[in-house]
């Protein structure tokens, strides 16, 4: 029977938290794979292929759910074996073949396999073995947000019900509207969709507006490139959202919600369709939801495409139906917003947070943190990290302890860590002891932005980053703005002109004198932060933009024009990979000989390269580097 | 969309111009892109001119104009992906199949896209064929997938 009330809610939780307790004591053997969008990209379908057939052909009978990401994406997929009597233990790196003797071990022999286990996810002792949660890259976080994902069977409401999901709503329809804003503005919670405005104070500007109507948004159109912690989160526990949007609504006085969401995310898309269909059934949605005077219904927005839409009132248009074009403000969407109407835009991870600290209290929120920035916040952690993944940690951490203890350090030596996606920058080794918070990032000449850390190593060339960035947001920019539209363009020219080594040497004044053109005179966050990576990069790196400039080098080895592919003559055993791979017949030479590289025909695809290193027999024959 | 497609289209929408991108992702949903014809029956349904629908339509990356190839094949050149190598992988494929990112190869079979992120960036660099992600790939994976996927395909 569906619940209606807050009453029949409460026996469904219950019955929620009895099939929970089973799945934790489980008479017959549980499976748990990580099948998020990452883990399906390391080929999580095989693997659940693989464990199916096993099962069936050896007649077992086990259940087999598909759970979130749980963060360390390097470790996918990863597969937990929960035997009856025994905690769930995790494998990572799984594929058809070794899962295989996972399964064999457990089910044959009756013992624990111990090769590739990372931990145990059990409450206690868990057979002598090491906890996941120990594990390097977790020990060291918090995760508030993120404690469902992975865990929970996301497509299953009742898993959710059962640790308590939904309480906080329910606490919140007891509360007048004030006082929940009260808890809210306690808790010192910020904007974590880029800009860090206080949630509180946005809010109650759009409440004390008068007004019959009021619009609720979850911005759920992550668009920076090398930024995955929306689509995790919703992938992987799509009620802590949607709770959190309904806490929102209630406090603003809203009855309609939308989330805005890029279509380039089909798997969240389906997980939020199916949480609002259950909602529905419980009736967390419609008229007077829990037979409270409380009516509030979401329908979910895709995005078309289009980075600019990250700007609240570009979004707004883009929900409209028009182009994507931000306006300026006063008014600001909390006053005039969606058809006009007073609408409150808030991130993903914003409204996710809400029901933990509406359950647990503002001061148990703040306790994490620092003076200005708390709680916790959660960063895909990716580039030339050993450990890359989705993390959470308290806001405050320094860039050290999240590259090295969390993420585990680099291979080669660390160059630079880029934060904010394209509106934030690229910061040097001497920002590592930076604690992370809006107020260190900006002054540094960064931005905290929705959480991407993108890690990178001597490799990497700044200047060709910096021109990828700008490459990005020329693209992205709407062209309403002129100074946005044909300014971002002309630092890009500038930029390619730098990596094809004909740079001048007043091309850097150039850069920064139009960067601060650019950044005063456009009408939105795009267009202000757009030089961001092209001022920081040059504050921080300028011996590398003069070595392209005035030595016509590239120090990384990456700008194309100022690379040569060369074969160590000493070095290669002419085993003809190479010749095989080269697209453009570039290389020659009789087997067991030492190859020819011809320079006019190469066209740097790097294929040469990586057979060399991955599948010749050499190995090291043939090297990139700078021209002299 | 199975059966009349416009049929199902009056009945999930009320027809009002707020309607007029997901009419519009519906439509290149069923047809695979926005064909002239589809664009001026949107028109006169929605009561939206066609320049102003052309507008909207151009200003998001999601819209196609032409045909797509049968598979679809998308790099990856978000952030991660970038500095992993991606733009290497676009230029062989670009190679391989002769198109330009956003064109169908000359037998229609395959549609060469490059997309901002595909949200996998702790497996990167990454592409996707059919909607099926393929993570920790590099120039030569790639072209061992396309060549696996093109032996089957020969009868």
């Amino acid at each position: 029977m569906p619940a209606r009330n807050a009453k029949s809610l409460e026996a469904q939780r219950s019955r929620a938290a009895e099939e929970w307790a089973a799945l934790q004591n489980n008479s017959r053997p549980v499976i748990y794979v990580g099948a998020g969008s990452c883990g399906l990209a390391a080929g999580a379908e095989e693997v659940i292929e693989a464990m199916e057939s096993y099962l069936a052909k050896n007649k077992i009978e086990a259940d087999l759910l598909r759970v979130g990401c749980i963060g360390p994406c390097y470790l996918e997929p990863l597969v937990d074996i929960q035997m009856p009597g025994r905690p769930r233990i995790s494998y990572s790196n799984n594929t058809p073949a070794l899962i295989q003797d996972v399964l064999e071990s457990f089910f044959e022999k009756g013992e624990v396999y111990q090769r590739r286990l990372v931990g145990h996810l059990g409450a206690d002792g868990g057979d002598g073995l090491p906890r996941f949660f120990d594990h390097p890259m977790l020990a060291r976080q918090v995760r508030i947000v993120l404690r469902n994902c992975g865990i929970i069977d996301p497509e299953n409401t009742g898993h959710y019900l059962a640790r308590d999901g939904y309480r906080a709503f329910e606490k919140c329809l007891t509360l007048p509207w004030t006082e929940v804003l009260d808890i809210v503005k306690k808790s010192g919670l910020r904007g974590r969709g880029g800009a860090g405005f206080p949630t509180w104070r946005k809010w109650q500007i759009c409440r004390e507006n008068e007004s019959d109507t009021r619009y609720m948004i979850c911005n759920a159109d992550e668009g920076d490139p090398g930024a995955f912690m929306n689509r995790s989160l919703i992938e992987g526990d799509p009620h802590a959202v949607l709770e959190g949007l309904l806490i929102a609504g209630y406090t603003i006085g809203a009855r309609q919600g939308t989330i805005y969401i890029r279509a380039e995310y089909p798997l969240a898309i389906e997980r939020l369709r199916r949480a609002l269909a259950d909602m529905r059934e419980l009736g967390l949605l419609g008229e007077r939801i829990l037979g409270s005077d409380f009516s509030f219904d979401i329908k979910i927005k895709e995005g078309a495409g289009a980075f600019v839409c990250g700007e609240e009132t570009a979004l707004i248009a883009g929900i409209e139906g028009r182009r994507g074009m931000p306006r300026t403000r006063p008014p600001f969407p909390a006053q005039e917003g969606l058809w006009g109407k007073p609408t409150i835009i808030n991130n993903v991870e914003t409204l996710a947070t809400l029901p933990h600290i509406i359950r647990h209290g503002a001061e148990w929120f703040s306790q994490y943190g620092t003076e200005t920035s708390k709680g916790t916040k959660t960063f895909s952690l990716v580039g030339k990290v050993r450990r890359t993944g989705l993390i959470e940690v308290p806001l405050g951490m320094t860039l050290r302890s999240v590259i090295y203890d969390v993420g585990g350090g680099l291979v080669k030596e660390f160059k630079a860590v880029q934060t904010g996606g394209p509106s934030g920058g690229c910061l040097s080794e001497e920002f590592l002891d930076l604690p992370i918070d809006y107020e260190s990032l900006t002054a540094a000449g960064s931005i905290m932005g929705s959480g991407g850390l993108i890690v990178v190593d001597r490799n990497t060339c700044i200047v060709d980053t910096a021109k990828y960035f700008l490459n990005f947001t020329q693209a992205e920019s709407c062209g309403k703005c002129v100074p946005c539209r044909v300014g971002t363009r002309h630092l890009v020219h500038i930029l390619e002109r730098i990596s094809q080594g004909k740079g001048e040497l007043d091309d850097l004044a150039k850069l920064e004198h139009l960067a601060r053109s650019i950044k005063g005179g456009s009408l939105c966050g795009l267009g202000q932060t757009a030089p961001n990576p092209v001022l920081s990069t040059i504050r921080y790196f300028r011996d590398e933009f003069l070595a392209h400039i005035k030595d016509k080098r590239c120090p990384a080895a990456v700008c194309r024009d100022l690379v040569v592919y060369r074969i160590i003559k000493d070095k290669c055993t002419g085993c003809q990979r190479c010749v095989q791979v080269c697209p453009t017949g570039a290389i020659s030479g009789p087997r067991s000989e030492a190859h020819n590289l011809d320079e006019s025909k190469c066209i740097k695809c790097r294929s040469c390269y990586e057979i060399c290193r991955f599948d010749a027999i050499a190995g090291d024959a043939i090297v990139i580097e700078s021209r002299a | 969309m199975s059966g009349d497609p416009w049929a199902a289209l009056s009945q999930d929408f009320a027809g009002e111009p707020a309607d007029l991108i997901p009419v519009l992702q519906r439509v290149q949903a069923a047809e695979g892109y926005l064909p002239p014809d589809s664009i001026r029956r949107v028109a006169r349904w929605l009561k939206i001119s066609e320049n102003e629908i052309y507008g909207v339509a151009t200003f998001f990356a999601q819209f196609r104009f032409s045909p797509p190839g049968r598979h679809l094949l998308k790099v990856c050149l978000g952030t991660a992906c970038h500095v992993k190598g991606g733009e290497q992988m676009l230029e062989v494929l670009r190679r391989r199949l002769d198109v330009e990112p956003g064109e169908s190869t000359a037998d229609g079979q395959y549609q060469l896209e490059r997309v901002a992120c595909l949200g996998c960036c702790a497996l990167a660099p990454v592409v996707s064929l059919d909607n099926k992600i393929y993570g920790q790939t590099s120039v030569l994976k790639v072209q061992e997938l396309l060549d696996a996927r093109q032996k089957r395909e020969k009868p």
